[in-house]
């Protein structure tokens, strides 16, 4: 039996869903998007055309539930699927755009710039609990009008994972997008075998922005899935009851998959979020906070009882450096997370409010994810009977590490960790130089990277993708990009 | 052939499957391979790499028990072939060893046993609880080089020093060294009762006793 977490019953979440539904019909949805409101208008949502509002009837929501895609896959670059969105299938990522790096010489924030996104890549590569890469940092190093393309076309150098992505603006989704068909082969091919998925942010409350409802738009017709991310903060803006926040929560997706099906019906639209409580005495958005993982774990119950692919951010800590504080809420989410079910847990590696990512933490979260994955298995008998047969023959003897049935089953049995997690006696442990896990983590960061092998690309592929991504950034004023580490280009 | 076969014995025992290693070996003797070779080219080898792995964390303790246990059995069927030639492999030293009075702790002991038995040591294991005189009588009848003593307890590992004591009372620490080990064992433990040596783990005692053995 697979452990499971729920939040809410049955009839609280026919409640929210009904509320949510609600929502959309009084007081609407702000729709700061054009096209979104003219489609709503001819389905038949009343549009309020001065003030940018759209009150959808129920009818409406209902005929996109049921055009919307249940499950899909993500491929990697080799075009094999790796990532199942639905069902109760768990994978992870790290968190996505940080605009700082905890640097582990100082134990400070700073800026991170392409050579730093590049370990990122390759680590990520090489963790074998990290299912698919993300666009995660922000890189200083070129003109901020190109930094969301700029993250996809290094990414595109050197993954192979499926990779979590999103726009800043909507004319440079257009050249992400031409990246990723250039990789794929085709539009068809990109349509048929996605290897990135797209957030797409609601604002609080109930407010579609003109950039991110085109960015929906835009997804649902090239076929590359969206991913809703809605952040309802509890107590600021939303209600503080987490039961209204999930209802908040319900209505803002709700809107995006019914704008997301009216663009092409069959849409892959996944139900995600990025909600907080609201901390009250320092007025920041804490993801390390119980009630943010609880509205989190109930928004994906909501998800998954009407079907839908989830996603959610957890996983994440608050503090600044990695401490007992960072390694405790890390663990919280990742746990309650990987029970709730959550297609895709981003979060993996941030720190500070969603705003720093550390490689070093992320080595660390990725112990943290092996172990959630392993609870998530569950206890299996693995032999019928159990093992009668083996207790009988070993009568009262200790030495069970000399059996077969030890060899056998302990890796699949045990979550078997990396030397970042101490298990040593303490005299080892002071042999091995009495470190702390974040000391171990920077050692581990150096192997990991150290042994990361390219997937092969033709150099025509990546002169082709350095030429789109140059392009771009010739438009906003800057005539070259930085080298890329590995690769030379004349 | 003979290389391709024997290249097959290590691999079983990298892999940690004993039947492999046995079928591999009686394979080896029909083909009218030379035990040495047999022993040499093919069981040495691959315990060298099992220890190897283990010690880069890729093997786990189960994986170099059962590696050990193939050794162990492949041994068995060679010794009567290498009794026939009136060979006879060199002992790579005579051991006693237990876990100390009051401590009934086994996993420790029994593993650093087999790995020494896997690596050509001739093993007395006398169990766990073993009193002080049992070491000193069994030391005396097997003409041990090396006795290894194993505690688990800060409470019980004191018996490890009365076993270094009354093995020089006896008269044997000149040809005896002692190597001890267990969770709260240090180096520094080690120094402080007078033993020879202290290793972390079962593949570093393989190599500690080596040592001892060297300068018995």
């Amino acid at each position: 039996m697979r452990p499971t977490l729920k939040m809410l019953s049955e009839s609280l979440v026919e409640q929210i869903v009904a509320e949510g539904v609600a929502l959309l019909r009084d007081p609407g949805v702000r729709v700061h998007n054009e096209e979104a409101r003219r489609l709503l208008a001819e389905a038949g949502a009343e549009v309020d055309q001065a003030r940018l509002v759209a009150r959808i009837p129920e009818r409406i929501v209902r005929q996109a539930l049921e055009t919307t895609a249940r499950e899909f896959d993500l491929f990697d670059l080799d075009g094999r699927p790796a990532v199942h969105y639905g069902g109760d299938d768990v994978h992870f990522d790290p968190g996505s755009a940080a605009l700082a790096i905890l640097d582990p010489e100082t134990n400070r924030q700073r800026v991170p710039v392409t050579a730093d996104f590049v370990r990122l890549m390759k680590l990520v590569e090489q963790l074998p609990q990290i299912d698919a890469q993300s666009t995660s940092m922000i890189c200083g190093d070129v003109v901020p009008e190109i930094g969301d393309l700029y993250r996809l076309y290094i990414a595109l150098n050197y993954i192979r994972k499926p990779i979590v992505t999103g726009a800043f603006r909507t004319d440079t989704w257009w050249v992400m997008k031409e990246m990723l068909t250039t990789v794929a082969g085709g539009e068809a091919a990109l349509a048929a075998r996605p290897i990135a998925v797209f957030d797409v942010c609601p604002s609080p409350p109930l407010l579609w922005s003109d950039l991110t409802c085109q960015n929906l738009i835009d997804c649902a017709r090239a076929g590359i899935p969206a991913e809703l991310v809605s952040m309802p903060l509890a107590g600021a803006t939303s209600p503080v009851t987490l039961a209204a926040a999930v209802v908040q929560h319900t209505a803002e997706c709700l809107s995006g998959i019914v704008i997301g099906q009216l663009a092409r019906p069959g849409a892959k639209i996944v139900w995600g979020g990025s909600p907080a409580a609201f901390d009250m005495r320092e007025g920041t958005t804490p993801m390390g906070d119980v009630a943010t993982w609880m509205i989190d774990c109930a928004y994906t119950q909501v998800g998954k009882r009407l079907g839908l692919p989830t996603h959610a951010y957890l996983g994440m800590s608050d503090a600044k450096v990695i401490d007992a504080q960072c390694g405790m809420e890390s663990a919280g989410g990742t746990l309650l997370g990987a029970l709730a079910g959550v297609n895709m847990i981003s979060g993996a590696g941030m720190m500070d409010f969603e705003s720093c990512q550390s490689l070093e933490k992320l080595v660390i979260d990725a112990e943290m994810i092996g172990m959630a994955k392993r609870l998530i298995r569950g206890i299996e008998p693995r032999d019928e009977p159990i093992a009668l047969g083996l207790f009988q023959k070993m009568g009262h003897r200790a030495d069970y590490l000399a059996e077969p049935h030890t060899l056998k089953w302990f890796h699949k049995e045990l979550y078997l960790p990396s030397p970042v997690i101490d298990r040593a006696t303490t005299d080892g442990w002071l042999r091995k130089g009495a470190t702390t896990a974040a000391e171990r983590a920077v050692e581990r960061v150096r192997g990991l990277v150290a042994s990361y092998q390219p997937r092969p690309v033709s150099p025509e592929l990546r002169g082709e993708l350095r030429g789109i991504a140059t392009r771009a950034a010739k438009q906003f004023g800057m005539a070259a990009l930085p080298p890329l580490p590995d690769f030379d280009y004349v | 052939m003979s290389t391709e076969l024997l290249a097959r014995i290590t691999a079983s025992l990298v892999d940690g499957d004993p039947d492999a290693t046995l079928a591999g070996t009686r394979e080896a003797i029909a083909a009218g391979l030379e035990p040495l070779a047999i022993i040499e080219g093919g069981l040495v080898p691959g315990m060298r790499i099992v220890g190897d792995k283990y010690a880069t964390g890729e093997y786990f303790l189960p994986n170099l028990i059962v590696s050990a246990s193939g050794m162990k059995q492949a041994m068995a069927l060679l010794e009567p072939e290498l009794k026939a030639r009136r060979q006879e492999l060199k002992s790579a030293g005579t051991v006693v060893i237990g876990t100390v009075r009051g401590d009934i702790h086994e996993i420790g002991k029994s593993l650093v046993a087999t790995m020494l038995a896997a690596n050509g040591f001739e093993v007395h294991d006398l169990g766990v609880d073993v009193p002080v005189e049992a070491f000193v009588s069994r030391a005396k009848e097997a003409g041990a080089n090396l006795v290894g003593l194993s505690a688990l307890l800060t409470t019980t590992m004191h018996g490890q020093k009365d076993v270094v004591e009354a093995l020089a009372k006896a008269g044997l620490r000149g040809r005896v060294k002692v190597m001890v080990g267990g969770a709260p064992v240090t180096k520094k433990w080690a120094d402080e009762i007078g033993a020879d040596g202290w290793a972390q783990d079962a593949v570093a005692a393989v190599d500690l006793a080596t040592r001892l053995v060297a300068q018995a």
